[in-house]
């Protein structure tokens, strides 16, 4: 060891920093920067990419004076709950101030990724003007700007390679941002615009499209018509991955076979998603290109039948991720599962979310999968009914299970067979798939689940919970047998003070800990949050006049509604609004 | 009825009921305890009409953005009218949005009904077909489909009827 160390520290700073090179993840840097100083140094004078999984874990400051050279930063905000509309809006999840502070610390930021946070026209506008090499701009779940804001990025970026928005809930101002990207930007390999409500400019996304020869990746929204499609496909039959607008025309009309001549140039297309609104009939224009997807996303598309989607996915026999509804039904789960070999991940969502129609997926598809699809490693499934039967049955054929997401759509529904809990069913997927680093559990479940969670889920990052468990024992099982977990969300379980005090160092072992609707009070949250300075245990309220005035109205004894707590460098946050009380 | 899935913040009871394959249907907001959480749920509930899609917030854990994107589209969705044809027992509906034009729809119309309806003039509607596709638009009135442009007989038309050729000699503008 001694004599190692002095030789690896003979060696000038330049090559360690060329092999550090060679560390592609976080975590491996993480661990090289802790060896010794000098390698401490090197590693932080070179660290390109930096991934804050909590934005309020550090701040702007701390950041910049850690990683000085720092290019490409990942931002996560709000928690993952506040997907469902459990965390109130405004809650926090700013990026301006850290935009702001790399401004001003002339950071040569050239990469952005954010997911849930709130993202105003002002960060997009400073954003534009402050980093004169920006290249990729990747906004996930987020919200808070407007089309403005993506014409200042239009505008101003000129080596503008990635702009890619999924799933964010956008203001469209109907302007036209897109007319933004000056003649001279030739840059764009990657442009998803897909969530945007309002009209384009076609003939502007046509030119952008012909100058920009090595864009490979292309997302249209639902405002685009098929004319539209069928004259970027002629223009960029190169294009790797492809989401396609509205979908939906007369099979018979001349457009409609341009396009499907169109689309057979496309050899290179392996990944296809959109069909915002979709005719069954027009499908098969895409089965010549079917062969060699390896990814494809139909969860938009409302109103395809079951046969015409069967039909379509008969085709694409390298399938290895398929996100799709449950119109489907087992039986078309049946054709998934005989012919796409290749499946890693499925995602099967609810098309039904507000009638009262029966959803189509049961245990029996998901059984069908997994006997038919031997790679098969992550799975979100919402279905009507779950058995365990089938879940031992799932977990035997599929041991390979790194992410398991069940939901059923009644979330305390037993077996449907025998009317047990779910407990052996889980706790056969944890027992036998050894990997498993996420799960979302549902169904009727007692603390029973929680102890072969604790168990077997060795690996277990991330776990999901809600309306579950008996008593305090089932979150101790999870707190005392999950070394490696990391998140942790329970809503509407019976888990209360016991539970959350047992063990309070576990908690700066995790990135954050989501409990809402459960038992534990307010006075049990302020033992914990004395007791451990760096943790942010925050309250949060529904806006109803503001934490002052609930704060008033709550005792120790009371049960608090949402507690969000998650370690923390910087002590409680200076942006949280009037509902949100930090400890 | 059997409390069986009762849920309730304690031990887990030892009630059992020995029914089987039943589903639950979740309960509507008012059985719902304060914080969300459905109270007695019974397994004879989807016997009867189907219960109201519980107001859990945040059940089905649906992110935001998907939701407001299926109710768009189920909002903008659906221009159905019933299609009748003489002599059919019974009539079937269709969704008149989901088709580009009339050819579209014609040929559609040719699949459900297994019949062949021809080609359509303007002199003389659709002579010569043993069928020919008539529409009652928002005056009552019964109508050869194909005389008006597409858009005007998607919004006006509020049902279809397949006639017998020889019946729909007299519609249509010119004859």
């Amino acid at each position: 060891m001694c004599l190692f160390q002095s030789v690896m520290n003979y060696f000038p700073e330049e090559v360690l920093e060329h092999v550090f090179d060679f560390l592609t993840s976080h975590r491996d840097r993480n661990a090289v920067s802790l060896v010794c100083k000098s390698w401490y140094s090197v590693e932080k004078f070179s660290r390109k990419k930096v991934f804050i999984g909590n934005c309020y874990a550090v701040n702007p400051e701390r950041l910049i004076a850690r990683f000085p050279r720092l290019r490409s930063l990942i931002l996560k905000g709000k928690p993952h709950f506040a997907d469902f509309n459990l965390v109130p809006h405004d809650w926090g999840g700013h990026v301006y101030p850290w935009i702001e502070a790399m401004a001003k610390s002339r950071i040569n930021l050239e990469e952005l990724r954010l997911k849930r946070m709130v993202v105003s026209d002002e960060s997009l506008k400073l954003l534009a003007k402050s980093f004169p090499n920006f290249k990729s701009l990747v906004l996930v779940s987020c919200e808070g700007f407007t089309t403005n804001g993506l014409a200042a990025i239009a505008s101003n970026c000129k080596f503008l390679r990635e702009l890619d928005l999924q799933e964010n809930e956008v203001d469209d101002r109907k302007g036209h941002w897109l007319s933004c990207f000056p003649e001279s930007c030739t840059s764009l390999v990657s442009l998803n615009f897909a969530c945007l409500k309002g009209e384009v400019n076609a003939a502007a996304l046509e030119r952008l499209v012909a100058r920009c020869r090595n864009l490979r990746s292309l997302r249209l929204n639902h405002a685009l018509p098929l004319e539209v499609l069928q004259k970027i496909l002629v223009q960029a039959p190169q294009l790797n991955d492809l989401g396609t607008g509205s979908f939906t025309h007369d099979p018979n009309s001349e457009t409609f076979i341009k396009l499907k001549n169109a689309v057979k140039n496309c050899h290179s297309i392996r990944s296809l998603s959109g069909f915002l609104d979709v005719n069954g009939r027009c499908l098969p224009a895409v089965y010549p290109i079917c062969a060699n997807l390896t990814a494809l996303n139909l969860s938009y598309a409302p109103g395809i039948f079951s046969n015409e989607l069967t039909k379509l996915i008969r085709h694409c026999k390298k399938i290895e991720r398929l996100w799709i509804l449950d119109t489907i039904g087992d039986k078309g789960l049946g054709v998934v599962a005989n012919t796409c070999k290749e499946l890693q991940e499925l995602r099967v969502f609810p098309s039904d979310l507000y009638g009262v129609g029966n959803a189509a997926v049961t245990e029996e598809g998901l059984v069908a999968i997994s006997a038919g699809c031997p790679k098969l490693n992550s799975i979100l499934y919402f279905c009507q009914q779950m058995t365990n039967a089938a879940l031992i049955t799932v977990a035997k054929n599929c041991p390979n299970f790194i992410r398991f997401r069940l939901c059923t759509l009644n979330p305390i529904v037993p077996d449907a067979a025998t009317n047990q809990p779910l407990d052996e069913g889980f706790g056969a997927i944890v027992q036998s798939c050894k990997g498993l680093t996420r799960l979302s559990v549902s169904g009727q479940l007692t603390d029973q689940v929680f102890l072969y969670i604790g168990m077997y889920a060795e690996q277990l990052e991330m776990l999901s919970i809600a309306f579950a468990g008996d008593s305090d024992k089932g979150m101790l099982y999870v707190l005392n047998g999950c070394k490696k977990l990391k998140k942790l969300e329970i809503r509407d379980s019976p888990f209360g003070n016991m539970a959350l005090l047992s063990d309070m160092g576990k908690y700066e072992t995790m990135r954050s800990l989501w409990m809402s609707s459960c038992q534990v009070t307010l006075g049990a949250c302020k033992t914990l949050a004395e007791k451990m300075p760096r943790l942010n245990v925050e309250i949060i309220s529904e806006n109803e006049g503001g934490a002052g005035e609930v704060e008033a109205r709550l005792d120790d004894r009371d049960r608090v509604e949402k507690m969000y707590l998650y370690r923390t460098l910087v002590g409680p946050r200076t942006d949280a609004p009037d509902f949100v009380r930090t400890l | 009825m059997p409390a069986d899935l009762n849920l309730r913040l304690g031990l887990p009871g030892s009630d059992q009921s020995d029914k089987s394959n039943k589903r639950s249907s979740p309960e509507t907001a008012e059985d719902t305890a304060s914080n969300g959480v459905p109270a007695a749920k019974s397994a004879d509930d989807h016997e009867t009409a189907p219960a109201p899609k519980a107001q859990i917030v945040g059940w089905p854990p649906v992110k935001s953005y998907r939701k407001s994107t299926a109710k768009k589209a189920e909002t903008e969705s659906g221009m159905y009218v019933k299609v009748s044809m003489d002599g059919a027992p019974y009539l079937r509906k269709i969704d008149i949005k989901l088709y580009n034009g009339y050819s579209h729809l014609l040929t559609a119309l040719e699949d459900m009904f297994k019949l062949s309806i021809g080609e359509y003039s303007e002199r003389e509607g659709y002579k010569g077909s043993e069928y020919a596709p008539a529409y009652e638009d928002k005056d009552g009135d019964l109508m050869l489909v194909g005389d008006v442009p597409w858009e005007m007989f998607m919004s006006s038309c509020k049902r279809l009827r397949i006639m017998r050729g020889a019946d729909a000699r007299g519609l249509g503008c010119a004859q």
